[in-house]
């Protein structure tokens, strides 16, 4: 206890050194910390959002955009696909159950999405307050969308086309909130969820032939690479159309044939996110090793710069430590004292690399606009979270191994003979 | 009481040392006098239980020397010896409480602030317990390592060259601070200086029962290699 004070007193003893090091080894700490907080949310993410659907199906195009459009709600999906084809495949003995999903307008930048009580079931949300829709134009709100829009259960709105901020306004037809969800934390808090059938109402009234005026309105429709109108004119129920559908399966062999089967005997393609969202890591991973190197090697430079400094601390107080000896201090209790010296630079560079690593995580969720969906800053603490302070640790004592060793050999006999 | 029979000691690469026998009543004092580089560090080192002898026997304080396992050396040194080392060697980073207080750590001891501020007044140098070392004069800084090293109240006291790099006037002031002090704590004295007015300074005179004794070192008779 005492040696630690006195460790304590001679690392502010020379103040510059010692907080040039502190500074060395929280930045190269804060990078490894930064990379595991990313890596730990994204896969959390990833993990919590995919959990049970085994395929999407959607209109061809990239797999990985109907991925990330559909289950992450990140990217545009790439079309529409009939509602016939969707309902077909539902009723293949193979498929357990599919969810609906029509995308095509948002309020304030979130999605509307026109889907079945399925879709929140799935997730297990429940709702904080309301009840789910039961009839078209009836909305329910995530959470994240509730709390930064400010809207409550009997306030009405009307969408926007297109997902992004800033399209035409469906300003006569409009949507009556009649539940908010309760936070989860999947990308459902996100999301405003509707029945199916309103996408339909609205852009099906939008469009039909008597309204001229809104059909020239309609010119807007293919603006920010967005083709996705549930419907472009009033047809009879058989085509009609949606999004994509999550599928689960009802067999694990399903994965054997299914998607193969959707890709080639249907207009439509199957996409299954495990794949894809390896594929996704796989190609971060390329990135991220790079990253992880770097902060390797500016820790090891941490490392040095603790080195020399205890080691030059030894060789100045080489006659302060002997007389420690003289004073009777066993040699090991001289080689403890410097290596607390290393644990508290550790302890000290442990705590500011974790707070700088949770900023940088915070600063690049807010930079990316991704905050509340796939980084949450600040308020996760992975488990692997721990191994910065621990490395923290070893990196310190490890340098200060040298120059402890030098302070357990220290001679008494130079302390009396230097004149 | 230090007691000495046919000591010597050999440096790795060096010739033998050779010291006469000395035979010191606890409370008196020994002047270790001789050149630099006559032996005078190894003869403290010696006492101290820092290295053994490689012939004769040691007694320090009642302990034979030779008869103490070397895991317990240190405890013993800190318990029986007290150390005045010619480069005072006061933390510059610690103030000067906290510099005994060290010496307590360094001991095995708990920290005992009563026990330092007595230590301090005794030197009277208690106001400046909060002074860093650096904010000491020279006399100041001697008064405060002397301190240290009576804290825990040892029955010998060695101090190395301690009128080094003085004026005649202080000098004498240091050394009669020692004597005076080690008289107080009834510890034995030994003063190693290549320093021929510390034996003017110390009252009595050589060899007198209330004086002190001398164990003459020279460079010819046990030539020291190493040191």
């Amino acid at each position: 206890m005492k040696t630690l004070l006195f460790a304590w007193r001679f690392v502010w003893s020379r103040p510059a050194s010692a907080a040039l090091n502190v500074l060395l080894l929280s930045l190269g700490l804060a990078s490894i910390g930064f990379l595991l907080l990313v890596g730990h949310q994204l896969n959390k993410a990833f993990d919590r959002d995919l959990a049970g659907i085994d395929l999407v199906v959607g209109a061809k195009g990239s797999p990985m955009q109907l991925i990330l459009s559909g289950i992450f709600h990140m990217d545009v999906p790439p079309g529409n696909v009939k509602l016939s084809a969707v309902q077909a495949l539902a009723k293949n003995p193979l498929v357990e159950q599919v969810i609906p999903l029509s995308l095509g307008d948002n309020l304030g930048g979130f999605r509307i999405v026109g889907t079945s009580h399925a879709y929140v079931q799935h997730y297990g949300v429940t709702l904080a307050s309301g009840r789910l829709w039961d009839a078209p134009m009836q909305a329910v709100m995530g959470a994240s969308v509730a709390k930064k829009l400010g809207l409550q259960v009997g306030t009405t709105f009307s969408g926007t086309h297109g997902l992004g901020a800033g399209g035409h306004d469906h300003g006569e037809t409009r949507y009556t909130v009649v539940g908010v969800l309760a936070p989860s934390g999947s990308v459902l808090d996100r999301l405003i969820l509707t029945d199916t059938a309103s996408v339909w109402k609205i852009h099906d009234a939008h469009n039909a032939p008597y309204d001229h005026d809104d059909h020239d309105d309609h010119e807007v429709h293919g603006d920010g690479g967005t083709p996705v109108h549930a419907s472009d004119a009033v047809r009879p129920a058989d085509t009609r159309e949606i999004t994509m559908a999550l599928l689960r399966y009802k067999t694990p062999l399903a994965a054997m044939s299914l998607p193969r089967f959707v890709n080639t005997t249907t207009d439509m393609q199957a996409a299954a996110p495990a794949l894809e969202v390896s594929r996704l890591l796989h190609m971060l991973g390329l990135g991220t090793d790079v990253l992880r190197a770097f902060a390797g090697v500016l820790l090891l430079t941490a490392a040095l710069s603790v080195f020399i400094a205890l080691w030059s601390a030894v060789r100045e107080r080489k006659g302060d430590l002997a007389l420690l000896r003289m004073l009777g201090a066993p040699p090991t209790k001289v080689a403890a004292l410097l290596l607390c010296e290393a644990v508290w630079l550790a302890l000290i560079a442990a705590v500011a690399g974790l707070a700088l690593a949770q900023l940088f995580t915070f600063l690049l969720a807010w930079g990316l606009q991704l905050d509340n969906s796939l980084l949450i800053a600040g308020t996760t603490w992975p488990v692997e979270l721990w191994a910065l302070p621990a490395m923290a640790i070893v990196v310190s004592i490890g340098a200060a191994l040298l120059p402890a060793w030098g302070a357990y050999r220290v001679s008494v006999l130079e302390l009396l003979q230097t004149r | 009481m230090i007691q000495s029979t046919g000591l010597q000691y050999r440096y790795p690469l060096g010739p033998q040392l050779q010291f006469p026998d000395v035979d010191v009543a606890q409370g008196a004092v020994l002047l270790l006098h001789g050149p630099s580089g006559c032996g005078k560090s190894t003869w403290l080192a010696l006492a101290a239980g820092l290295i053994r002898p490689e012939f004769g026997t040691l007694t320090v304080a009642d302990q034979p020397l030779q008869e103490l396992r070397p895991a317990a050396v240190d405890a013993w040194r800190a318990r029986t010896i007290g150390f005045l080392p010619q480069k005072l060697h006061l933390s510059a980073s610690l103030t000067v409480s906290q510099n005994l207080a060290m010496a307590q750590w360094a001991a095995g001891q708990k920290q005992d602030l009563s026990r330092i501020r007595e230590a301090l007044m005794a030197l009277d140098v208690a106001a400046l317990a909060d002074r860093k070392p650096g904010q000491l004069s020279g006399g100041q800084a001697q008064r405060v390592a002397l301190a240290r090293a009576v804290l825990l109240q040892p029955r010998v006291i060695l101090a190395d060259e301690p009128t080094a790099s003085l004026d005649d006037e202080t000098a004498a002031a240091a050394v009669q601070l020692l004597v005076q002090t080690a008289k107080r704590q009834h510890a034995t004295l030994v003063i190693a200086t290549h320093d021929a007015r510390v034996a003017h300074c110390i009252p009595g005179g050589p060899s007198g029962e209330a004086g002190f004794g001398v164990l003459r070192l020279s460079r010819l008779a046990a030539p020291v290699g190493a040191a």
